[in-house]
């Protein structure tokens, strides 16, 4: 690790300003992605702000038919909250599968999304789900904020500060991990919501998408019975662990295990 | 009265207070006065000449002290680092034993090649300064695999090896076996491939070295199996320095599977730029630098063929492996795929004609070395899936077909064709036992309740038997070894009654301050709580050989026997002289010497109070003190053998392997501590079933670049992996140590490979399946379902 010059600002406008005042500053949340690469000297900040002393940032709020997660709050926050488990058990069931403890402890839902890792599992409950990802200077839709291969829709030093969720009328979610990283191979969400159903697949792809044709087969039944079409292996990842080919297939399946475990 | 914590208990191991209070002393733990810090640069490339080293900018920044190259080495006539074991062809030629310089001179053979050293004030400042060294590489092309690497015009890892050939090996009878296999009913072939792996010890090497201009003498304190191996192999062949003049302290160690046993590059390096720039210096390896510098594991492809008679008796074995040695020899890289590997062939099997070629082959990878079971996992793999896939082929059950060739117990000793003499064992017991255990006859009904969730489900079964408490030291001899492989100890008697024990045993996760203390206790019948066990420190111990192949209770506890036999020989010398009787006459019996005649007593504890204050002694023919050495050289290799018997399920939707259940069946001869034991098989068996379904070291074929290089892409098992052990032990006793101990460090590691995937394989034999490589992992399985489904539908 190099050395860089640490931050710890009580709110998030301070955050920011500290951002703005810093030639490679990064924002430090849980820090499970960032500071392995920071050791590994794949990354080196000048500066860290820690996110982790801004009390507006954490919290679970449910309200007007929304969860609403603040952004600092942290995997297993979101694993063992009753009010979640009350209205969205998938994102009980998706948070309690990320990492191992040690990582559940730390990590954080707004920095698993600020990094987007193709591979992670929140990308699929806020796409899957229909979720806003607020920030300190906007409200971004789910279908627009992911870009690809880590890379969102925010803007240099921007901070999301919650995560809010519509609740769905029912949604379940299935991941096939990997054995080395237990990120996904392939992790699905499925929902039935007010405005329909959507379907998001993360790890198959170079960034979360939604499975159109999935969520076409489910809008006639959404059900585990469903005749799902096969998805294709074209432009999916492939490597030591799954092929393309693995990878689409497990799409289907665990597109299956989503819709029967839907709750 | 027989004390209570002797051989036979559970005692709760007394290091682990230290070690789950992080209250242990980890080389990293330990700070120098005035320490320095290292760091290597490393090759980022497979091959490749070093043009030139510029090391100007990295000296110039701050707290940097030095930058080592290998051209420094060359100045001090520094040597290479040297194999242990010398193996010849075929032909009698020796094998190719190219110079591994512990700093690169002019090429980089393997991507993590030690190029230069760069001593800093701190850890991060020698660290920025490797980034700084300017190296010029010249790439070249790179051998990867090793049979690919035997191919014409395959790039050379060594311009002076033709054809990166190390040794073409054979053993057994060829002649016999060709003819064996002229008259059988029916031949089995398979060929596998034993999956390289990386070892993966919690705690990374690191090494300390200092050097004191008043003695003249260096400390190295390492992370080692074994420290006298390293100051015997650093001090004669690398830096020349006597042993008078050299101390190699190994402290807490964390764990080693065999990895450690190796004398690193690192360790010759942080001792000799000691002197050199007067610092002392410490390295610590990060995980990172583990993946691309410890010794691997494995990495065999083999061709089998089993000759079986219409009965499915075996008539013979025929074996051609190829073995990756790596970039360099490492310290016991070849006899692991020779005499630790062809010797075990015959298995628990009475196949009466054997032949093994191996060729061994330098590749532009790691070096690969012993790893946990080292060539005898190798061989229990071959053999037991070949014996699996000979009775489906025979139309016999695999227990069956097993029955039918296993040594009987009234056999023993018996002769191999492989040159081992198996002292004692039970194998039909052992299955008997482990069928039972597994309830094999229900199988059937447990295969029928998982079809109907969906789930193919396979049994498989090992029966696997080591070689282990290496080594009779003249039979080693021999066979090439380099060294004696005998174990040494000390008992010290302590005036007030407590022991201190030295042996040269290391401990590093297998509890030998418990065991071994129970052993002195039994045979002393001195309180477990008086005794102490030391052991790690060249200025302490009198030798040592140091801990791999499952050796310390069988060679290093017998030593200390011996020792113990010794103090209660000169015991009952002294209490004969109290007791005004004659030595004859005195009877020892948990630690209480008695005159028959008279029936009076003296305490071993008593005895040794007059040894050392020897007021009323026997001056005229004995020496104060009670403190006796011994050296035991094995009269035979030891051999634990077992049966083990794994169900695996697997969903058909997506590939995944899941393990229902393990049993293991273990003869390991007598048991000390049986809670020690059941750890040692749990672990053996957590790195056989990883070996099985998740770890897999995987090179990219052109670059050379370790793809698997790190967690996120080296699956280790977890314990959401492992099913719930069923383990149990029968007790066979060694023929040939007084302790009647076998060894069990290896086992699980050498026997749970094979059952897993002939359990696999067992599974998917109904699509028609019949070999699967490991790791089984779900897109492999997935994979052959695929094919076979395909084919199914053509």
């Amino acid at each position: 690790m190099r050395e860089f010059s640490y931050h710890r600002p009580k709110s998030v406008a301070d955050a920011a300003k500290a951002f703005g005042s810093k030639p490679e500053a990064r924002y430090l949340a849980g820090g499970h992605s960032l500071l392995p690469a920071m050791k590994q000297r794949l990354n080196a900040p000048s500066d860290l702000i820690d996110l982790s002393g801004i009390k507006d940032l954490k919290g679970i709020k449910v309200s007007g038919g929304d969860v609403v997660i603040g952004a600092g709050t942290t995997h297993a926050e979101v694993a063992h909250s009753a009010e979640i488990k009350k209205e969205i058990p998938a994102l009980c069931v998706l948070a309690d599968g990320i990492g191992d403890p040690q990582v559940r402890n730390r990590g954080t839902i707004g920095g698993s999304l600020a990094n987007n890792d193709p591979a992670s599992d929140y990308p699929a409950a806020v796409l899957g789900l229909g979720a806003t990802v607020v920030t300190d200077k906007r409200e971004i839709a789910a279908d627009k904020f992911f870009k690809g291969l880590f890379e969102t829709a925010l803007e240099e030093g921007e901070i999301i500060t919650a995560v809010r969720f519509p609740i769905p009328e029912k949604a379940g979610y299935a991941k096939f991990a990997q054995p080395a990283s237990r990120f996904c191979i392939v992790g699905v969400m499925a929902a039935k919501t007010k405005s329909g159903v959507r379907v998001a697949v993360t790890g198959a792809g170079p960034g979360v998408f939604r499975a159109s044709d999935i969520e076409k087969a489910l809008s006639s039944s959404f059900s585990a019975s469903a005749q799902l079409p096969a998805a294709s292996a074209k432009g999916l990842n492939s490597d030591i662990h799954a092929g393309a080919d693995y990878r689409a297939h497990l799409i289907g399946v665990m597109a299956k295990r989503a819709v029967a475990s839907a709750g | 009265m027989a004390l209570p914590n002797g051989i036979g208990a559970s005692v709760r191991r007394v290091e682990d207070n230290r070690f789950i209070t992080g209250r242990g002393t980890y080389t990293d733990d330990i700070n120098r006065p005035g320490q320095t810090y290292g760091w290597f640069v490393r090759s980022p490339h497979a091959a490749a000449k070093i043009k030139s080293i510029n090391a100007k900018k990295a000296l110039a920044m701050p707290g940097v002290i030095a930058v080592l190259t290998g051209a420094d080495m060359v100045e001090d006539k520094i040597g290479g680092l040297p194999c242990g074991w010398l193996v010849k062809s075929k032909d009698g030629t020796p094998m190719k034993e190219p110079g591994h310089p512990p700093l690169a001179v002019d090429r980089v053979r393997h991507v993590g090649d030690q190029v230069a050293f760069v001593i800093a004030a701190t850890r991060e400042g020698a660290r920025d300064a490797a980034d700084a060294v300017e190296v010029n590489y010249e790439p070249l092309k790179a051998a990867v695999d090793a049979t690919a690497a035997l191919k014409p015009g395959a790039p050379l890892v060594h311009d002076d090896v033709p054809g990166n050939l190390c040794y073409d090996w054979e053993w057994g009878d060829k002649a016999k076996t060709d003819e064996a296999f002229k008259n059988a009913a029916h031949v089995t072939k398979l060929k596998v491939v034993n999956n390289r792996l990386v070892p993966n010890a919690i705690e990374p090497r690191a090494a300390i070295g200092e050097y004191d201009r008043a003695s003249d003498r260096y400390t190295l304190y390492t992370t080692t199996q074994n420290p006298h191996v390293i100051r015997l192999l650093m001090g004669a062949f690398v830096l020349h320095v006597p042993e008078s003049k050299l101390r190699v302290v190994a402290p807490d160690v964390g764990g080693g599977f065999g990895s450690k046993i190796f004398h690193y590059a690192e360790e010759a390096v942080v001792t000799w730029a000691a002197k050199k720039t007067g610092q002392t210096i410490k390295w610590t390896c990060d995980r990172s630098e583990s993946f691309l510098t410890d010794a691997h594991g494995r990495d065999h492809a083999t061709e089998a063929e089993l000759a079986m008679d219409k009965n499915g008796k075996f008539l013979g074995l025929r074996v051609h492996t190829v073995a990756s040695m790596g970039a360099y020899l490492s310290t016991f890289a070849s006899s692991v795929p020779t005499y630790l590997y062809a010797t075990l062939l015959a298995g628990q099997y009475s196949t009466p004609a054997i032949y093994a070629n191996v060729k061994a082959v330098f590749t532009n990878t790691v070096p690969v070395d012993a790893y946990r079971g080292a060539g005898r996992p190798e061989a229990c793999y071959i053999l037991e899936r070949i014996v699996e896939n000979a009775a489906r082929e025979m139309k016999l059950d695999k227990t069956e077909i097993r029955r039918r060739n296993l040594i009987p117990a009234a056999a023993m000793p018996y002769m191999t064709p492989v040159a081992l003499q198996y002292d004692s064992g039970n194998f039909a017991h052992n299955l008997d036992v482990g069928l039972k255990a597994a309830d094999y006859a229900g199988f059937g009904k447990r295969k029928e309740a998982s079809a109907k969730q969906g789930k193919l489900r396979g049994i498989g079964l090992s029966t696997y038997i080591e070689a282990c408490g290496i080594a009779p030291s003249a039979v080693a001899g021999a066979l090439g070894a380099r060294a004696g492989l005998y174990e040494a100890a000390e008992v010290r008697f302590h005036p007030t009654g407590t022991v201190t024990v030295f042996t040269g045993s290391h401990s590093h996760g297998q509890g030998h301050e418990t065991s071994f203390a129970q052993v002195v206790s039994t045979k002393l019948g001195v309180p477990f709580e008086n005794i102490e066990i030391v052991h790690g420190d060249t200025d302490r111990i009198p030798f040592g050989m140091g801990t791999y192949g499952s050796r310390s209770i069988a060679v290093g506890g017998v030593a200390i026997v011996e020792a113990c036999e010794k103090i209660i020989k000169k015991g009952r010398k002294i209490a004969a002289h109290v007791l005004q009787t004659t030595a004859d006459k005195v009877d020892f019996e948990d630690g209480v010497y008695k005159d028959k005649a008279s029936n009076k007593t003296m305490t071993i504890a008593e005895v040794a109070f007059t040894a050392y204050v020897p007021h009323n002694f026997p001056h005229d023919t004995l020496e104060p003190g009670l403190d006796e050495q011994a050296f035991y050289d094995p009269k035979n290799f030891t051999y634990p053998n077992g049966c083990y018997v794994c169900e695996v399920e697997i969903a058909q939707d997506t590939g995944e392997v899941s393990i229902a259940s393990f049993y293991a069946v273990d003869d390991f001869g007598k048991i000390i501590n049986p809670m020690i034991v059941e750890g040692q098989v749990h672990g053996g068996l957590g790195q056989g079933i990883g070996q099985a379904l998740l770890e897999n070291c995987v090179y990219d074929q052109q670059s050379g670049q370790l793809i698997s290089g790190s967690y996120m892409d080296y699956a280790m098992p977890r314990a959401d992996n492992l099913p719930s052990f069923n383990v149990s032990t029968t007790e066979v006793p060694c023929t040939h140590n007084v302790l009647g101990v076998k060894g069990c460090g290896e086992a699980g590691a050498i026997g749970a490979p094979a059952a897993v995937m002939n359990a696999v394989v067992d599974a998917l034999a109904p699509l028609g399946i019949t070999h699967l490589e490991m790791p089984a992992t779900s897109q492999n399985v997935w994979s052959a379902l695929q094919s076979a489904n395909k084919k199914a539908a053509d």
